[in-house]
């Protein structure tokens, strides 16, 4: 495309003054409630959505706190009883040796939650405020954030495997733990608020 | 798709527009020919992609993937070898792994993250496109269910299982013997199926192709 930087006024379908279909793209004028098309419900988009994204946002974050505190995964071997906690769980794998799977868990369970409550808040915020990343550096964020935020479920779907893989009685049970529950209740708030938050607000500058 | 110039006159007809639906640009439609991509001019989301015989593919990937989710879910998925013992576990014990105390909800999550909801896209897949496959009209309530279709597409989470099945070997590698099921590798075929798949579809191809045949 020959224009990378910011794109000479192009006219959006909010500009002049109708109503465009997210699912389908059909312009309709407005007053319609109702897309002729796909019969998604239509509407203008306006910054009270970001509300839905903010609550969906807190509520991520509050439930994100009980997952690190509390056990993952609880291991029985030979009597003896481990608590591991998501932390824990990367340290471990470090310690056996498994630096890339430690990798792979460390990024799941902490880095993309942590940068995706910073990215949506970041992207929640530069509605209202001016901020100095263009448009389209921030539909990129957005879309990435979209992309990457069920990838963070990989946890859950560990512990799930290893507590019906691992039940051999005495030598060693693994059993999962209550935060994996307030993990994947913070995943799924985390994946509600990305998906609230509508892109058409990124391009929507008062210039 | 070339953007609309600013002396637009909000003239009555609004039938050869089209609003990206990303980042509501409008733009003038024009017919994108197969095999061509049309992107928006602004946020580059790509708006409309046909390809030739994608109706087609996408039914006949969406069957596949049924046959191969019925396999996962009845053989064994993995089998782990210590002291003597042997246990074997399917996809159920992995979606059962939860029930019981206080994480006894995440088993409707699992079960519905990793079957249910892929189950479903597929199945409202093929209930949109094959009719449209064989060129006959639209079937019955096409339209709500293909949106619901789509609704579901972050939550149908197969692929994101797999790496986790990966994860999972690691760790008890040290502890343990263990195996893949032929389960497993159904599965693993079922994800490369899903991603086939949904790269053939565009969302606003078949909504178009839905519109353009119903009956009228």
């Amino acid at each position: 495309m020959e224009n990378t930087g910011r794109p000479p006024q192009i006219l959006t379908a909010h500009r002049a003054g109708l109503i465009g279909c997210t699912q389908c793209g059909k312009v309709h004028h407005p007053g319609t409630a109702r897309c002729g098309r796909c019969g998604a419900a239509l509407a203008r988009f306006n910054t009270a959505s970001l509300q839905r994204v903010w609550a969906w946002l807190i509520a991520g974050l509050v439930v994100y706190v009980p997952a690190n505190l509390y056990p993952m995964l609880r291991t029985t071997q030979l009597g003896r009883e481990y608590d591991n906690t998501i932390l824990g769980g990367v340290l471990e794998l470090m310690h056996h040796g498994d630096i890339g799977v430690a990798l792979i868990v460390f990024l799941a369970s902490i880095v993309i939650p942590v940068s995706k409550f910073v990215a949506i808040s970041y992207l929640a915020l530069s509605i209202p405020h001016r901020v100095r990343l263009p448009s389209h550096r921030r539909h990129l964020l957005y879309e990435v954030v979209e992309f990457i935020g069920r990838w963070s479920m990989i946890d859950v779907f560990v512990v799930a495997i290893l507590s019906s893989l691992v039940q051999l009685d005495f030598a060693a049970t693994i059993r999962p733990g209550i935060a994996a529950a307030s993990f994947a209740l913070s995943v799924a708030f985390t994946m509600l608020a990305a998906l609230s938050f509508d892109p058409r607000l990124i391009w929507d500058e008062a210039d | 798709m070339t953007a609309t110039k600013l002396p637009f006159a909000a003239s009555s007809d609004v039938g050869d527009l089209i609003a990206c639906p990303t980042c509501d640009a409008l733009l003038h439609e024009r017919p994108v020919a197969v095999g061509e991509t049309a992107r928006c001019p602004r946020c580059h989301t790509v708006i409309e992609a046909p390809r030739a015989l994608a109706m087609t593919r996408i039914i006949m990937l969406a069957l596949s993937a049924l046959i191969l989710m019925v396999a996962a879910i009845f053989f064994p998925f993995l089998e782990l070898e210590a002291a003597g013992m042997i246990r074997r576990s399917s996809l159920l014990d992995t979606v059962m792994a939860y029930s019981g105390g206080l994480t006894e909800p995440l088993t409707i999550v699992m079960a519905a993250l990793i079957v249910v909801l892929p189950t479903t896209r597929f199945l409202g897949l093929l209930y949109v496109l094959a009719p449209m496959a064989f060129g006959w009209h639209p079937a019955r309530h096409a339209a709500p269910v293909f949106r619901f279709v789509e609704l579901l597409r972050p939550w149908a989470m197969a692929e994101v299982f797999v790496v986790g099945v990966a994860v999972a070997l690691v760790k008890v590698g040290g502890l343990a013997h263990i195996s893949l099921g032929p389960a497993f590798w159904a599965f693993v075929a079922l994800v490369i199926v899903t991603v086939l798949k949904d790269n053939f579809m565009s969302r606003v191809t078949v909504w178009k192709t839905l519109d353009a045949r119903r009956r009228s």
